[in-house]
């Protein structure tokens, strides 16, 4: 028998290449970004959602806050787009938490695919539907009166920053995702931290007009810190402080979160 | 003989529960092989072990020739899981989650959409293929599910309990699909927790409880084991139950049991049917039921192990009902 025409190789691979990983990495993308196309719901949550934040808080709070809507905006939108990411994060895990429980975790990983990509998957995905969101807050932003006062440059920055530092903060969503027992419950786990977190931060209202008990927190709080690089990077002020410290908290996040999430991945399946 | 699936002495434990307890099997290549245990016997573990999924805590195991936990990479190039639950994703169509297998199996687009369109036909899915898996029926679920585990046409398939919930028609239907793939060369592990199913479908049966192979066999020596078949005869009347009792007692040479009006007695030889029918009529005994059923899964378990099986074993599906 020629051996040309066995259907599977002799000798499979022992492990899969780099390039493999990246093809199934991809793979894996595109299965979450389609998966939108039958659940018109999360196009909503990724859409009406933040349009929903920017005209809430420019209108009902703009005056109050900062004495028109406009100049409202100007301070509010990269607090909006932080508290937008954050929430972004836990698609994550919400869908891990699905794949889990509903059994397409094991079979993924019963195939001969790199063993990783799963999650880079999810997270390339994340990524995309982040970048929707933002494009999206800074357009409505804009069309409100938010005007970009840096440049293209500083956009590029801020993106960037923004996405470094949701990678970051996905790690707690997949550790999250992992730990519950079904998807519904890394969305209440969102609600209860995030809202808090970003209310406690000056992304809506500046530390100033915060009560004085709390105004030490919202100097560290994490939201506050990634809010100002982005109006630094965005619209003036100082940009390598707020930036520089963006990074350590990331770089915290990743070091604690990454660990634990993998640790208990690999417990759970 | 060469064996597509080889384990030795496996043993994995959760915390103080031990799943796992020694486990050996050895399953040679193009057959179907039973794992056939209640509820908690360890069945999905040891697919799970065999799939490359879990690590066992002692022990190892081959898969066509490769340890699954060394070679964990290219065992996966060799087999198909089908998990106890049906694992598709529900926000992806038909196509797309054959689509999704494909391109992950490392196939050009062409060639996974051709392979997805061919077995959404062989599962008739065609119709619902451009549908959301959300939208399908369990048994549609189960079909899809199965389909997107045959991809890559793998060598060795693991069906853990594929047949667990549906409907008798559909069950029909899969079992006929696992004899079309073994006709084809593929070795097939298959978990279930129904006796008839593995006498359908399995040269050989492990019967598993708690953690361990407590018999192993042919399906036509493990029913030998257990006594092969059940009388039972329910007589309308139950003060006839005294003479029914002494009537099949007498014909089987063996020892009836009563439960809910119905004496219940073992038999070996389904001739002694006729002979017993005769006595009852010759006695006047008016009967509102006269069935003879394979020994059930709970009677394999009680006669091996001597405890029953922690769950209702199947009644209806391993009835063959024979009214009079
Ligand atoms: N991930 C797990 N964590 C803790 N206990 C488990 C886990 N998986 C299985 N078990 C336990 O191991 C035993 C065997 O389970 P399983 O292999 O699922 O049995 P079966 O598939 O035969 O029903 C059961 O007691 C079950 O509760
Ligand atoms: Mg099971």
């Amino acid at each position: 028998m020629s051996s040309a025409t066995l259907a599977a190789p002799l000798a499979p691979a022992r492990r899969p290449s780099l390039a493999a990983g990246l093809r199934h990495t991809f793979t894996l993308a595109w299965r979450s970004l389609v998966q939108i196309k039958h659940n018109p719901m999360e196009l909503l949550d990724l859409s009406i959602q933040p349009v929903m934040f920017v005209l809430l808080f420019t209108y009902v709070f703009g005056t109050a806050i900062a004495g028109s809507p406009g100049d409202y905006l100007t301070f509010a939108l990269p607090g909006i787009i932080v508290q937008n990411a954050f929430f972004a994060t836990m698609t994550t895990g919400f869908g891990l938490n699905n794949d889990l429980t509903k059994g397409v975790f094991d079979r993924l990983q019963s195939l001969p695919v790199a063993r990783w990509a799963p999650l880079a998957g999810r997270i390339v995905a994340d990524t995309v539907k982040q970048a929707w969101s933002v494009a999206l807050l800074l357009g409505v932003g804009m069309l409100l009166g938010f005007r970009v006062g840096t440049g293209f440059a500083g956009l590029l920055a801020a993106f960037a920053l923004l996405l470094v530092f949701s990678l970051a903060a996905s790690w707690i969503s997949v550790l999250v995702g992992v730990l519950v027992s079904e998807p519904d419950k890394v969305q209440i786990f969102g609600f209860m931290v995030i809202f808090p977190l970003t209310f406690t931060s000056n992304a809506f209202v500046p530390t100033d007009k915060m009560p004085s008990w709390l105004q030490r927190w919202v100097e560290i709080n994490p939201a506050t810190i990634l809010a100002d690089a982005l109006r630094g990077l965005l619209v003036s002020g100082p940009v390598a402080g707020p930036v520089a410290r963006s990074l350590i908290w990331a770089a915290v996040l990743l070091a604690v979160f990454a660990p634990l999430a993998v640790r208990a991945l690999r417990r759970r399946a | 003989m060469t064996y597509a699936i080889r384990a030795e002495g496996l043993v994995r434990r959760f915390g103080a529960t031990t799943a796992l307890a020694g486990v050996d099997l050895a399953v040679p290549t193009g057959t179907v092989f039973g794992l056939l245990g209640p509820n908690g016997a360890g069945k999905t573990t040891a697919v799970r072990v065999l799939a490359t999924l879990l690590a066992a805590d002692e022990g190892h195991a081959t898969v066509g020739g490769y340890d699954v936990r060394r070679d964990a990479h290219r065992v996966r190039q060799l087999i198909g899981l089908t998990g106890q639950y049906a694992s598709v994703d529900e926000n992806l169509t038909g196509t797309e989650n054959l689509l999704l297998i494909g391109r992950l199996l490392g196939m050009s687009r062409g060639d996974a959409r051709s392979r997805a369109r061919q077995l959404l036909a062989d599962f008739q899915l065609t119709d619902a293929a451009e549908r959301a898996a959300k939208t399908y029926s369990g048994g549609m679920r189960r079909r899809l599910d199965l389909a997107a585990s045959l991809v890559g046409r793998p060598q060795v398939l693991f069906l853990d309990e594929p047949t667990t919930g549906l409907d008798p028609r559909s069950r029909n239907e899969l079992w006929d699909i696992v004899r079309n793939l073994v006709a084809d060369g593929v070795t097939v592990l298959l978990t279930t927790q129904y006796l008839e199913e593995a006498d359908q479908l399995a040269g050989e049966i492990a019967v598993v409880d708690h953690g361990r192979v407590i018999a192993q066999g042919t399906p036509e020596e493990l029913k030998a084991r257990t006594g092969g078949q059940v009388l039972a005869v329910r007589p309308i009347d139950p003060a006839d139950l005294p003479t029914v009792l002494a009537i099949t007692g007498e014909v089987t040479g063996a020892a009836p049991e009563v439960a809910q009006s119905t004496v219940a007695v073992p038999v070996n030889d389904p001739a002694v049917l006729p002979a017993v029918v005769r006595r009852l009529d010759a006695a006047e005994i008016a009967v509102a039921e006269l069935a003879l059923r394979s020994a059930s899964l709970d009677e394999v378990f009680l006669s091996l192990t001597g405890h029953r099986a922690e769950q209702d074993a199947p009644t209806d599906a391993d009835l063959e009902r024979i009214l009079v």
